[in-house]
Order: C-alpha cells, then structure tokens, then sequence
C-alpha cells in the first residue's frame, strides 16, 4: 500500500533521473507499457516464424528435413500458446492498458506504479522461463496450446518431461505478472479519474480494457488451478487429472482422475479469455472508427451494455469447447444457448461501427483501414462462430482446418487488426513522430488480402474434413488431390504475409527516426490522451495541474461548434447545452 | 455507486455543472488500497471456489477415500487441526487487538498486536506443516489418495497466501519500528486485519469441508450436479 505514489503533487511523484531508471528500473506506465508493447512484439515474431515453419510443413510435405513430427507439434502448441496469452493478452493490456488508462481517464501514472513495474518484470521472467523450453533435453512441450492431459505429460508427447513443466511454470509466473498488472487497471479505473471524467465519459477503450481485466482476474485463476494440478499430477505422482492407464506397454501408478476436469478447468479460463483479448480489441476500434469517420459513435450507451454483457456471459459458454468431450444433451443445449445469446451483444456491435460510418466523414488513414478491416474479418470469424456453437454442426467440424479457420479470423486476425490500427493510430502520441502513409497502406492491403488467401481456403478444407494437428495427411481416401494443392497456396500466403510484417517493422523504425513531427493531436481526436501539454507525453503526463473533463469522449461534428471535433477537458458553452442532439446517440 | 444509474446515463447530454466545482486534487490513495484489497478477495475466493468445486468433483470417483468417518482415517478424531485453528483465530483477534491499538493512537498496543498476530501465524504454519508430517508417517502420502493431495494442495495454497499476507504485515511492522507514526498505520493496518480475518474464514471452509464424512462430501457433490 505504501506504493501509491498519486499524489497531484509534481515533486512527490518517482521522476526518473539516470537512464537506468528512466528506461530500465521504470515506474512510469508508459516506459512500461512500451516494454510490455516491445516484449510481447519479440515473441509473437517468435510464434509468427513458427507458423511459417508449420505452414511450410503442410504446403511442401516431406520437403524439409529439420520439420519432423514431433517438431512440427512443437511448433504448433508454441505458437498457440504464445499468440494467444504472450502476444495478445500482453499487448493489448499490458501494453495499450498501460499506456492509455491514465492518459485516457487522466491521471498521472497507474495507482500501484511499483507493482506495475514488478508486472512487467513477471512477464518479462514469464517468456524467459517459456523461451528457455526451446532449450532443454526434448524441446518445448508438443501438448497442443490447450495442454490437454493425460497426453501432455506422458511419453510420446514431445516435450513431455522439461517442456511441459517450463510451460506451467511459465503460465503460473505470467498469471501473477497479470494480477499485478490487472490490480492496478481496475483500481486506476475506479480510483483515479480525473475530475468530471464519469465512468460513462469513459472511451470506450478504457471499458473495453477494465472490462477485460475483469474478467482475466477472475478467469486466470482457472489456468492456475490447472496449472498448479497438473504440475502435481507431472512431477510429484498426484491423480488429479490422471486416469489409470498403460504407457508404452508399462502400467503407470495414475489412477481414477479426470481428463475432463482439466478441460472443464481449462475452458473456463479459455472462453474468457477470447473476451479479454477481443474486448480491448472493441474498445480501441471503436474510438479510432469514430476518431476517423469524425462523427461520434454510435449507440455509446448500448456499447457499454454489450462490453459488460459480453464479459458476464463469457463465463457461461466454456464448455462449447468440449462438445466432442461428451455431456449432457441438457448441458450442450445450455451452452448452445448462451453461445448464441453472447452473439447478440456482439452483433449490436458490429451494427454500431458500421452505423458510426455511415454518413461519416471517413478518412481512409491506415488506422481507418485496418479498423474497417477488422469488421470484415471479425463479422467472418463471429459468424463461423455460430456454426460451431451449435453442437450438431459442431461435431463434424471439430477437430478439422473449419475450426482453425474460425478461431484465426475471430480472435487472431481480428485483434491483430486492431492492434496495427491502434499502433499506427497512437504512433504519433508515443513517438512524436508520423509514421509513413505509404508504407502503412502497403502493409495493410498484404496483411487484409492475404488474411483472406490465407483463411477463406482453409474453411473449405474444414469442409473436406482435412483434420487439424496433422503433420501429414498420409493416405486419407476422403481428401481429395486438390486440398493439396490449396494447401500449398495457403502456405506461400501465410508466408508473403508473414513477410509482409517487415514492412510494418521497417515502419515504426524508419519513421522514428525519420518521420514528421506529428505535432499536437494530429488526428484532431476529442479524448484526452490527445491532450497532454507535450507530445510524447512526460513524466506525469499532465504538467503542473490534472486536466478536468466536461463532455463526453465523442464530441465529433457538434452542431455550431468552432472545429469539427471538442476535446473532453473543453468547457460546455451555453449554447451547447440547448443545442439538439446528434444522431445516433 | 449504483451501477445500473451509472450506467443508464447520457453522456451526451451537456451540463455545465462540472465546471463550478473545485479542482481535483488527485485520488485517494486508502481508498485505492481499499478497492483493490476487494479484487484481491476476490480472486482469491475465485481460486478457492475452483479448488474445491475440482475437489466435490474428483470426489466421486471411486478411488476417492474421504480423511474422516472410518476409526483408521487420520480426522475422524480432528482435535490437532482445531488446535491449529485456534491458533489462526488468536493470529485474527490479536491483528484486530492491534489495528484498535492504532485507532486510539497506542503505539504499545499495535506492536503487540501485530506481533502476536505474526507469531500466532507463523505457529499455524509450523502447527500445519507438523501435521503434514504427522500424516506421512501414518502413511498418507501425498499422491496415496486424491484426499490426502487435496489436503497437502489446500493447506499449501492456503498456506502461502498467509506467507504472502505475513511479507505485507512485517513491512507494516517496520514502518511502526522507523515511523513512529501511527497515523499512518491505521489504513494498511486495517486492510492487513481484514485479510487476516478473510483467510480465517478461507480455513475453516477448507478445514469442514476436508474432515467431512463421505456421506456429507457426496451430498455435496450432488447438491453441484457432479
């Protein structure tokens, strides 16, 4: 408690002096944010290269010797693993959490800064320990990303001994870097605004990102309690999760436990975990839609009801996971149910951006770009959703290239969409400098059309009931010749994609060093982070004196108003307050 | 806060109201303890709720043996562990006879309260780790029966959460050493003590329900649906 270091005061606050403690020892949310952005950034390459690898596998079978079975399951279950929790989840709240929470309710630095340096610490330790798997006797835990047991931890599961011990550790460690972090999302939410920033002027950034928090700190402790069981069940005999069983010919000492708890376990945290990822992911469309098509969004109200729909209904359809594990007639129509009912919120949504658009002023900036990008894929993704929700199409489709194809539009495009949308958007505010239109343009239409090349494909060959996990398909009567050939065009699409990101990297680089001063607020945004006294922002955000917010985060084409846009700290005038309202509100 | 009013406004609708009223002057740093001690209770009772939820499950599995009911099961007789929970209950009074100590400004009275709270849990922890010990030489090993692992996993997860606590309570007892300020204790003293309380609670849910017969565990289990 002794960390709170919140004071208004400038000189009471841990202004950094040395270099070690400006960049490396820092207390500031935004030099932490940057660390959580560059770490999670360095891994999902990591995942992205293992991709490729797999890719390379199932386009030019046989064609490389380095890629065997065993490595090919690897590859699979890192990159999995990674994307999900070390590239996205970081990201998305770890790094945009850290960076726009205070800026964006004004505050000057998260409530608990130590331990939200400590977080970053955690993460950083938590990607060592699971990199450092790559390295010891076996390699990497080949389980698949949802480690399910008893396979995971028996021989002839790659990675069976180290590999899957550093993975729960690794997990274990990256849960405690996330309450640290979580802790201080939702306290600064509710304990720091800054005066007249109601919960309700909020962007819808912010609700996105304390939602999801939310439900991560109460959905990791499902993956820690696994984690921790299965651990026990690995190294120390237990038989939580293990059933009695005969491994290579050898009776083993296991007896009585359950395979499906562990799902069960698993999936509660893994349903949520989609939300935690995607609504961050809603929120920043959301303000760079608006930001973009200068016009407020529309229905704010109801886009607030279905965050906070979605997070609560989150913890009711896990086990759409487990069809294929068998249950209840009763219980696969209950989560059918609410599978379908978490479509409606969702939906309200997509129908919201895309009303924001119309009649908008759109600007088709790259951050605009990506952002209609993302209603394209996540519409595709959500509506494949409803097809594997319900359990009688679910079953022939599960374990097939559909479901791949699915989960990748729904939750791997379309966050990452977002996430090139919201770096781009907020390039200018972190760096002070413009990033290159051209380049980003370039990188948007390889990154759009080749999602599609990549993805559309593989949904047929979910059809043709090419089974995923494969590392090759061997001699299946039911798979036609040309699958193979799609496979192979998936794969040269995955890889000019993957190449594609260079651009992307060669950007942020380039236009740091040499890119145009962006100036104050370039993109005339109405929320506060836009509104710093300096560009980047310094230490404490927001000089001598906290901003105070008088209006709504969307004040964009106000009837008689002097610009287009009015900030959130601008005072409401008399004639504002008779003015009509906008449409869509 | 009521939510739901929170949430049924407009904010689009402008008011000049705001613009009279003072400047802000930064948040509250114990209220900001405050909300996030209430998340931390949370979580927890999240981790605990799934533990035992796994535990009525595995339940009813047939190689499950409950600790208590049959004369050779190690708690049909539970007077060590109500011993060991009258240490942690002296641990919760004495915190609480510390945090009054702070609020009426005795400063002797708030260092023997914290310490007696410290040494009361460092006791249960020993109490508890003898008792482990305890179990393994009657030939309750750990991995012997998904009873006995539900007893040595809950007791260390519970365990270290007062470990954790005890790291929090022995900065605030450093702080009453250098400080002298009592003042300044009374916040995190009192999120310390309702803590300790919460743990209090945690333990004797986990102590009824791992010295529960079988025949209540599987009511139980049925009462979940397992």
């Amino acid at each position: 408690m002794q960390n709170v270091a919140i004071a208004d005061q400038p000189d009471e606050l841990h202004d950094p002096q040395t270099f070690i403690t400006k960049y490396v020892y820092s207390q500031d949310h935004k030099v932490i944010a940057i660390q959580y952005g560059i770490t999670a950034i360095f891994v999902g390459l990591v995942a992205l290269a293992l991709s490729a690898l797999m890719r390379l596998q199932l386009g030019f079978p046989d064609a490389f010797d380095f890629i065997d079975p065993s490595s090919y399951l690897q590859f699979v279950t890192m990159h999995g693993m990674i994307m999900v929790i070390y590239l996205l989840t970081a990201l998305l709240l770890g790094g945009f959490g850290n960076y726009l929470i205070p800026l964006m309710v004004g505050a000057r630095d998260m409530v608990f800064p130590f331990m939200n340096m400590l977080s970053f610490w955690f993460y950083l330790l938590s990607v060592i320990v699971l990199l450092a798997s790559f390295f010891v006797p076996g390699g990497p835990t080949g389980a698949g990303w949802t480690l399910y047991p008893p396979q995971a931890i028996l021989p002839g599961t790659p990675g069976y001994d180290w590999g899957i011990i550093l993975m729960l550790v690794s997990l274990v460690i990256f849960i405690i870097a996330f309450t640290m972090g979580g802790l201080n999302y939702v306290t600064t939410v509710l304990q720091a605004r800054t005066h007249g920033m109601t919960l309700m002027r909020m962007p819808l950034t912010v609700w996105g990102i304390f939602t999801a928090t939310v439900l991560g700190l109460l959905a990791f402790p499902a993956l820690l309690v696994s984690a921790i069981m299965m651990m026990l069940d690995k190294t120390l005999g237990t038989s939580f999760f293990m059933p009695a069983l005969v491994s290579l010919g050898e009776s083993l000492d296991y007896s009585g436990g359950s395979p499906v708890l562990f799902q069960h376990l698993f999936w509660f945290f893994g349903h949520p975990e989609v939300y935690i990822v995607a609504l961050p992911a809603f929120g920043m469309v959301s303000d760079v839609l608006a930001t973009h098509a200068r016009k407020n969004i529309f229905g704010y109200r109801m886009m607030v009801w279905a965050i906070v729909a979605i997070g609560g209904l989150s913890f009711v359809v896990w086990a759409h996971h487990m069809y294929v594990s068998g249950m209840l007639p009763a219980f696969g129509f209950f989560f059918a149910t609410t599978t379908l009912i978490i479509a409606v919120p969702t939906a309200i949504k997509v129908y919201n951006w895309v009303l924001t658009l119309y009649r908008g002023n759109i600007h088709l900036t790259v951050p605009m770009l990506f952002s209609i990008g993302f209603i394209f894929t996540f519409t595709h993704g959500g509506l494949t959703g409803l097809f594997l929700g319900n359990v009688v199409i679910d079953l022939p489709l599960s374990d097939t290239y559909f479901v791949v194809a699915h989960f990748h539009m729904v939750m791997g495009v379309s966050p990452i969409m977002v996430l090139f949308a919201a770096i781009y958007h907020w390039y200018p505010l972190i760096t002070g400098k413009m990033f290159d239109e051209k380049l980003g343009k370039i990188h948007f239409w390889f990154t759009f059309l080749g999602t599609y090349a990549i993805y559309l494909p593989m949904h047929y060959l979910g059809f043709l009931g090419v089974p995923r996990r494969y590392f090759a398909m061997g001699s299946t009567d039911f798979i036609p010749e040309s699958a193979q050939s799609l496979n192979a065009s998936i794969t040269v699409s995955a890889l000019i994609v993957g190449l594609s990101q260079l651009i992307f990297i060669y950007n942020v680089f380039w236009s740091l060093r040499a890119g145009k001063p962006a100036g104050h607020n370039p993109w005339e945004a109405t929320s506060l982070e836009w509104q710093t006294p300096d560009v980047p922002p310094h230490h404490g955000n927001w000089g001598p004196q906290l901003p105070t917010v008088y209006r709504w985060a969307y004040d964009y084409g106000v009837p008689g108003a002097e610009k287009d846009f009015i900030p959130q700290n601008h005072p409401v005038t008399e004639s504002e307050q008779t003015a009509g309202e906008p449409e869509g509100r | 806060m009521n939510i739901l009013k929170v949430l049924r406004d407009k904010p689009w609708v402008h008011s000049t109201a705001s613009a009279t009223l003072e400047q802000y002057s930064g948040p509250d740093p114990v209220a900001a303890s405050q909300v996030m001690l209430r998340f931390v209770l949370a979580i927890v009772s999240v981790l605990f709720f799934l533990f035992i939820i796994t535990f009525l499950s595995r339940s009813q599995y047939p190689d499950f043996e409950a600790l208590a009911g049959s004369p050779w099961q190690p708690f049909t007789d539970s007077s060590r562990l109500w011993f060991n929970t009258a240490l942690l209950a002296c641990a919760s009074l004495a915190i609480q006879w510390g945090l009054g100590g702070s609020r009426s400004g005795k400063l002797n009275i708030t260092v023997a309260g914290i310490s007696a709270a410290v040494f009361f849990t460092l006791l249960f922890l020993v109490a508890q780790f003898d008792l482990w010990l305890r179990l393994q030489s009657m030939g309750f090993y750990l991995s012997g029966n998904p009873a006995n692992s539900y007893f040595y996993l809950l007791t260390a997860v519970h365990g270290l959460h007062l470990i954790g606590g005890l790291v929090v309570l022995t900065n605030v007892v450093f702080r009453v050493w250098y400080n002298h300020n009592i003042d300044s204790l009374k916040a995190p003293l009192q999120l310390c003590t309702t803590y300790w309380h919460f743990l209090l609670g945690v333990w004797l849910v986990l102590f009824a329900l791992l010295t529960s017969r079988p025949e209540t565990i599987n009511a139980l289990a049925a009462m979940c649906g397992f």
